[in-house]
């Protein structure tokens, strides 16, 4: 069987992805979290003060890595395309719902895979709800959801999330007094600035080359029948779950595993919001760092919405904790659940209208 | 000649509104792409239902010809 580019590029990115994330945490990152987006953006919440959960404040160095490996590269390959415009409040608020549903679940949808290869049950919850979610959002899709079209921009606006990470990184090494960091916790568990920040770039460069994404790979088996975009999902998997073996770290079952909780009900619908609401925004929010870094305004702004809900779901105390999900989290999955369906329903009206 | 303009939407759009276009399997059509990714995803689309796939760069888009 002939292996395409795009496949080859894909398995490639899931073996570093994977060898990346094993590597972060024998450095120091907190168990089966060498990467997680959803996580990291809320540990930058914490540190610059959005949100005082004493335990989760760090400048995690490996998402403005992945955000200047794929903006480097998409210069580099002549990629770069700078626009915006397509329903950047919507797309804010939407990204603000997706983190707090991925803080509900413990982990982005990246995580999500990388705690399944340590053998953490309690993510299988998650993979079925994820399914449902990319499931649900498929359909909206098909007929007919849309956020707009984007035009083009400016190469300063295209570039701006790419100056503020430059500008972040240039804080912590040289003025880290301005920020905050947890001396306790899973903020507290990092590997050195360095390593981070080199595997932040790495899979920054190869998530932009392969176009990886954990939401689009099951949309298209859905939407197109087509396998290519999956395969990167399975490459981590796979790649996580070797390493795991054989450095002793693959432990299955439900209870005792790092930074989860073990209430499937919550852990199910926690991914059913990431799975929807990541299909709706166009990818996961490993995508979305990565569509930021070459030039989309649009996932600049739903970056800057899993920020947001990241500081909200920790000053209301809607993220779980490893006792399980608190009754405030509950509840916001349910309303922004709603919130989802709502703005499905009225786009796919509205466009539906048009075409008539 | 048929002619779908997806400049603009973003992942996986292109795809879908090509889809649509195909349902009653034309004989040809044009699909104008301005991303990569949009670029990759159409001509894959369109491959794996039968089309053969010619390209040619038009000021920072790009045509695609499907023909059967």
């Amino acid at each position: 069987m002939k292996i395409s580019a795009e496949r080859r590029n894909l398995i490639l990115t899931g073996a570093v992805v994977g060898a990346a994330a094993f590597i972060l945490v024998l450095f120091g990152n907190p168990g089966n979290m060498g990467f997680c987006i959803a996580c990291f953006l809320r540990d930058i919440a914490g540190s610059l003060g959005l949100q005082s959960t004493a335990t989760v404040q760090y400048m995690r160095p490996e998402i403005l890595g992945l955000v200047l490996g794929a903006f480097i590269i998409s210069v580099i390959k002549g990629e770069f395309n700078p626009r915006s415009g397509s329903s950047p409040v919507i797309r804010f608020l939407m990204g603000a719902g997706v983190s707090i549903g991925a803080l509900v679940f413990l982990g982005c949808p990246l995580r999500m895979v990388l705690r399944l290869a340590a053998g953490d049950l309690n993510a299988l919850m998650g993979l079925i709800g994820f399914v449902m979610g990319v499931a649900a959002g498929s359909v909206c899709l098909h007929l007919g959801f849309s956020l707009g079209r984007t035009r083009e921009t400016t190469r300063l606006e295209g570039s701006a999330i790419s100056i503020i990470s430059i500008i972040l990184l240039i804080i912590l090494a040289a003025a880290p007094s301005l920020l905050r960091f947890s001396t306790s916790g899973p903020g507290s568990m990092r590997a050195p600035v360095a390593a981070s920040l080199a595997a932040g770039l790495l899979v920054g460069v190869f998530a932009q080359r392969s176009r990886m994404c954990f939401a689009g790979g099951l949309r298209d088996l859905f939407l197109i029948r087509d396998t290519t975009l999956i395969t990167g999902f399975i490459a981590v998997f796979l790649s996580a779950l070797l390493l795991n073996i054989a450095g002793g770290k693959f432990i299955l079952g439900f209870e005792g595993q790092p930074v989860a909780h073990t209430d499937a009900l919550w852990n199910i619908m926690g991914m059913v919001v990431v799975g929807f609401g990541s299909v709706l925004l166009g990818g996961c929010p490993l995508r979305q760092l990565i569509l930021a870094g070459e030039g989309n305004s649009d996932s600049a702004v739903t970056v800057l919405g899993l920020v947001a809900g990241g500081a909200i779901a920790h000053n209301f105390s809607l993220a779980s904790s490893t006792d399980g999900p608190t009754d405030g989290g509950k509840a916001a999955v349910m309303l922004i659940l709603l919130f989802f369906i709502a703005v499905a329903a009225i786009s796919i009206y509205m466009n539906r209208r048009k075409e008539n | 000649m048929n002619m779908l303009d997806t400049s603009g939407f973003s992942c996986p759009e292109p795809v879908i509104m090509t889809k649509k276009a195909l349902k009653d399997r034309p004989a040809s059509l044009d699909v104008i792409v301005d991303n990569v990714a949009s670029r990759e995803n159409v001509t894959r689309y369109a491959e794996a239902t039968g089309y053969s796939v010619k390209r040619t760069d038009k000021d920072g888009k790009w045509i695609l010809s499907l023909t059967r």
